[in-house]
C-alpha cells in the first residue's frame, strides 16, 4: 500500500503545487522576463512599472554593478564602462566584429570570447548577460513570491553552437536552472497562439536590435514544426542606428569623435529613427563636447534610401529559408512581426511587398518572444497537462568536420530536426598513423577555414595499419537545446574519446566555476545554503516522481527492481537528513541509475499505447 | 527501445516505396507527442535520457522515409543492397546526356541572369524527379527488381544535386 505523503514544514514539494518558472526574452537591447499566472502569460514589471530592462550593464570602481535605465542614462558619461548590445558579442572572437572602430569600448582579444576592459576588471560578455539575468530573475522572484524551478531563455534561431552555449554558461553564473534554450521566432509563434485553429504554413520575420530571423513553420494538430529557419546574428536595429550616425557625421562635418561624444550621437540617432516611424521627418540636433554641432532635418524618404540595402539583406535570408522548406511565397498563409525594429515603416512595407500580404502585428513586437517563453516554460515546468502543443524545432546551421585539403565534410545539414544524432566514418590518410585529429565546424561554406570552428580533439591509440583500413565512426549528438556533442571511436579497438563540444570561442568549465566563486566571495555561506538547497528539491522531486511512476507502473517491474529502487530511495531519504550537498548529489545520481531500465520499459509503453491508437484512428 | 524494428515498423506503415505521406505525419506527429523531451522536462534525469533517445530515433525515421532518396537507400538496405555502392556507377547513356543538357541550361541561365529561365529550370527538374519517383515505386513495389532500382536511386541523386545547383544560381543572382 502507497503511503500518503507529508512534506517538511517549510519545505513544499507536492508534485500539483504550482512550480514558478519564468520566460526570459534576452534581448540585444531591451531584455524582459514573463511568467504564466493563472494561467494567463504576463510580463513582470519592475518596481517603478517598467516592462523592458535596456540590456545595458555599468560597472563602477568598486565592484557596484548598474543595471538597466540607470546604467543607459549614464552611457555618453561613462562610455568605457556602461556597455550596450553586448548580446552582439556572445561567443564571437574580436575579428567578429566588423565596427570596433566605432565602439567605444577598450576590447580585449582572449584567446576564447572577445573581453572588454573596465573600471571594474576584464569582463566577459557571458558575465555581462549574466548580470542581466540576475536583475531578470530576482525581479520575478520578488514577483512571483518565491525561488524559481527554472526558465526557458530565448536565442535567435540563426545562434551558432558557441553563441548558444554563451548564453546557457550565462544563465548558469546568474544561478537559472535553464529548462530550455528556445528559438525566439519559435517562442512569438506560441505567443500568437498559432494554435489548432490556424493550421497551415506561417513565417515569423524577427528584427531585433542585433540579429535577424526568418522561420518558416507548420502548424498542424497542435504541432508547431519548424521546417526552416535563416537568419543573420549580426543584423539589426543597432546598423539602423549606425546609418543615421553616418549622416550625421557627415551633417556636422564633425572631427574624430570621443568615446562620449559617440556614445551621444549614436542615442540621438536611434531617437530619430524612433521618431520617424511615426513623422514623416525629425530635426536632428547635437552639440559635442567640442563645442561642434549639427541641426539638420531627416525625412522618412531619406532614411528608407540609407537603410534600402539592410532590408535587403533580410530578403536574402528570407529567400533561401522558403527554398530550403520547399515552399512558394503564396504558400505562407501568415507572417507574424517580431522585434522592436518591426515597428520602422519600411520594414512592415518590405515584408508586406514580399510576401503580399498585410503581415500580423496584433502583439507587442517588444513583448511576444517573452510571453511565448513563459508559456513554454509553464509546460516544461510540468504545470500544464503537457498536450496542449509541441515544438519541432530545428538546427540553423550545418555542422561538420574538417577533411584532408580543409575541407568541410556535412555530419548534420542545417534545418534538421532536434534532438538528432548523426554517425560518419572516416579512415585514415597515412600508413601507421595512430591519432587522428578531429576539427567540429559549423556553417554552409565548403572551405572548414570558413566555416566556425567549434571544438578540436585528437583521438589516439589507432592500431597501426595501412592507409584506409582504420573506420573512425564520428557521432554528432543535438540534444532538443540545439548544443552539440561529439564522440569518435575506433571500430576494430573501441578506443574512444568523446567531447561535449565546448566551442573555442566558449567559456570552460573552470571559467564557469571560477566566476561563480568569484561572484559570491562575499557570501561564502549562502553559496553552501543554495547547492543544499538546490540538491534537495531536486532529490525531493526525484523522489515524488519516481514514487508517482512505480505507483502507475509498477507492474511493469520484476519484484526485486522494485525492491532495489526501493532502497536507492530510501538511501538517498536518508541523505537528505544530513547537509551534505555532494552525498546527496550522489544519491540523486544512483536512484537515477537505478530507475533508467524501468524509465525505458515504461517509454515503450507509452509508445505501443500511442501508435496503437494511432493504428485505429487510421485505418477506420 | 527495439533497435530491430524498421522506420516503417515504428510508424506502422507497410514497407513499401509508395508512401501516404499524412499518414506518415501524422504517425510521426503522434510518436513525438508521446517520446519528445520536452514532455519529460520535469521527470529524473533517467526518463529525460530515454526521452532523448527515442526523439532521435523518431527524426532519423521520420527524415529517412520522408526524404525520396534516402526512402529508396533504405528500402534497399533492408534487402542487403548498397544503392550508394562506390563501385557500380554505371547509368543509363540516355540519362546522362539529359544531365549534360540540364547542366548547359543551368550555366545559360547564370550567364542570362534570368531568373525565369531557373523558373522554367526548376520546374522541369522537379516533373522529371517525380517521373524517376513514380518508376522507383514501380520497381521495388509491384516487380521488386532491386537492381533497376538501384540505378534510379542513383538517378535521383543526380536530380537533388541539379536541383540543388539551381539554389545556388538563385542565390548568387540575388545577393
Amino acid at each position: 500500500m502507497a503511503l500518503l505523503q507529508i512534506s517538511e514544514p517549510g519545505m513544499s514539494t507536492a508534485p500539483h503545487q504550482h512550480r514558478l518558472a519564468v520566460g526570459i526574452d534576452l534581448g540585444t537591447t531591451n531584455s524582459l522576463v514573463a511568467s504564466v499566472r493563472s494561467g494567463l502569460a504576463t510580463i513582470l514589471d519592475d518596481a517603478e512599472g517598467h516592462a523592458l530592462l535596456p540590456s545595458v550593464v555599468r560597472y563602477h570602481a568598486d565592484g557596484a554593478v548598474d543595471v538597466g535605465y540607470s546604467a543607459q542614462r549614464a552611457q555618453s558619461l561613462d562610455p568605457h564602462n556602461t556597455l550596450v548590445s553586448v548580446k552582439r558579442f556572445m561567443g564571437r572572437g574580436l575579428s567578429d566584429i566588423d565596427d570596433v572602430g566605432s565602439l567605444p569600448y577598450h576590447f580585449v582579444d582572449a584567446p576564447g570570447m572577445v573581453q572588454i576592459k573596465t573600471i571594474a576588471g576584464v569582463k566577459s560578455p557571458v558575465e555581462v548577460s549574466a548580470e542581466i539575468l540576475k536583475q531578470l530573475r530576482a525581479r520575478a522572484e520578488l514577483a512571483l513570491g518565491g525561488e524559481l524551478v527554472g526558465a526557458v531563455i530565448t536565442v535567435p534561431a540563426y545562434f551558432d553552437d558557441a553563441q548558444r552555449q554563451a548564453t546557457k554558461d550565462a544563465a548558469q553564473l546568474a544561478g537559472l536552472n535553464v529548462l530550455r534554450l528556445l528559438n525566439e521566432p519559435t517562442a512569438a509563434a506560441i505567443a500568437y497562439g498559432l494554435d489548432n485553429a490556424s493550421e497551415g504554413v506561417y513565417a515569423v520575420y524577427d528584427l531585433g536590435g542585433g540579429t535577424f530571423d526568418i522561420s518558416i513553420l507548420k502548424l498542424s494538430k497542435g504541432v508547431f514544426e519548424v521546417l526552416a529557419t535563416n537568419g543573420d546574428s549580426a543584423l539589426g536595429g543597432d546598423d539602423f542606428d549606425q546609418r543615421v550616425f553616418c549622416w550625421m557625421v557627415e551633417k556636422g562635418r564633425f572631427q574624430p569623435l570621443s568615446a562620449g561624444d559617440m556614445r551621444l550621437l549614436l542615442t540621438k540617432a536611434r531617437d530619430a529613427k524612433e521618431a520617424l516611424t511615426e513623422h514623416f521627418e525629425v530635426r536632428v540636433t547635437a552639440v559635442l563636447s567640442t563645442g561642434e554641432m549639427m541641426d539638420a532635418t531627416l525625412t522618412q524618404t531619406e532614411f528608407n534610401t540609407m537603410t534600402a540595402s539592410l532590408l535587403g539583406k533580410t530578403l536574402a535570408p528570407t529567400r533561401k529559408a522558403l527554398r530550403d522548406a520547399g515552399l512558394a511565397v503564396d504558400e505562407v498563409k501568415g507572417v507574424v512581426m517580431v522585434g522592436g525594429s518591426t515597428r520602422m515603416p519600411c520594414v512592415r512595407q518590405t515584408v508586406a511587398e514580399f510576401f503580399k500580404q498585410t503581415p500580423l502585428t496584433n502583439l507587442d513586437p517588444d513583448k511576444v518572444v517573452a510571453l511565448g517563453a513563459a508559456m513554454q516554460a509553464d509546460v516544461l515546468a510540468g504545470n500544464r497537462a503537457g498536450d496542449d502543443w509541441l515544438l519541432l524545432d530545428v538546427i540553423p546551421l550545418s555542422l561538420g568536420l574538417e577533411t584532408m585539403g580543409g575541407l568541410t565534410e556535412k555530419v548534420i545539414p542545417r534545418n534538421s530536426t532536434i534532438p538528432t544524432a548523426r554517425a560518419q566514418e572516416f579512415t585514415t590518410f597515412k600508413d601507421g598513423q595512430t591519432a587522428m585529429s578531429v576539427h567540429v565546424l559549423q556553417g554552409e561554406r565548403e572551405l572548414a577555414a570558413d566555416c566556425r570552428s567549434l571544438a578540436r580533439f585528437d583521438l589516439r591509440g589507432i592500431p597501426p595499419m595501412v592507409a584506409g583500413a582504420a573506420r573512425i565512426r564520428v557521432t554528432f549528438q543535438v540534444d532538443a537545446d540545439g548544443l552539440l556533442s561529439v564522440s569518435a571511436r575506433e571500430l576494430s579497438t573501441g578506443v574512444e574519446t568523446s567531447v561535449q563540444v565546448k566551442p573555442a570561442y566558449g567559456l570552460g568549465d573552470d571559467d564557469i566555476t571560477r566566476m561563480l566563486k568569484d561572484a559570491f566571495t562575499h557570501a561564502k555561506d549562502d553559496m553552501y545554503a543554495r547547492a543544499l538547497n538546490e540538491q534537495v528539491v531536486d532529490a525531493n522531486g526525484l523522489i515524488a516522481a519516481t514514487r508517482a511512476a512505480m505507483q502507475e507502473d509498477g507492474a511493469l517491474l520484476e519484484p526485486a527492481d522494485q525492491a532495489a529502487i526501493e532502497a536507492s530511495i530510501a538511501a538517498l531519504e536518508n541523505l537528505l537528513t544530513q547537509p551534505d550537498h555532494l552525498a546527496i548529489k550522489r544519491g540523486i545520481e544512483a536512484l537515477n541509475a537505478a530507475t533508467t531500465d524501468f524509465a525505458q520499459r515504461r517509454m515503450d509503453l507509452n509508445v505501443r499505447r500511442a501508435m496503437a491508437g494511432q493504428k485505429l484512428e487510421t485505418f477506420s | 527501445m527495439d533497435f530491430t524494428q524498421t522506420h516503417f515498423a515504428l510508424f506502422g506503415l507497410p514497407a513499401t516505396y509508395a508512401l501516404d505521406r499524412e499518414q506518415l505525419d501524422s504517425a510521426y506527429r503522434e510518436l513525438q507527442n508521446t517520446v519528445h523531451p520536452d514532455r519529460f522536462a520535469a521527470q529524473s534525469d533517467a526518463e529525460q535520457r530515454v526521452a532523448m533517445q527515442w526523439a532521435t530515433r523518431a527524426n532519423e525515421a521520420y527524415r529517412t522515409l520522408k526524404h525520396p532518396v534516402d526512402r529508396g537507400v533504405y528500402l534497399l538496405q533492408l534487402q542487403g543492397i548498397d544503392a550508394l555502392d562506390a563501385h557500380n556507377t554505371q547509368m543509363a547513356p540516355a540519362f546522362l546526356m539529359q544531365q549534360m543538357e540540364w547542366r548547359e541550361a543551368i550555366d545559360d541561365a547564370r550567364a542570362a541572369r534570368s531568373v525565369d529561365a531557373l523558373d522554367a529550370l526548376i520546374d522541369e527538374l522537379r516533373r522529371a524527379h517525380r517521373g524517376i519517383e513514380t518508376q522507383l515505386a514501380e520497381l521495388l513495389d509491384a516487380r521488386q527488381d532491386f537492381e533497376g532500382a538501384r540505378e534510379a536511386v542513383r538517378q535521383l541523386r543526380f536530380m537533388d544535386k541539379l536541383i540543388a545547383e539551381v539554389g545556388d544560381v538563385y542565390e548568387e543572382l540575388e545577393s
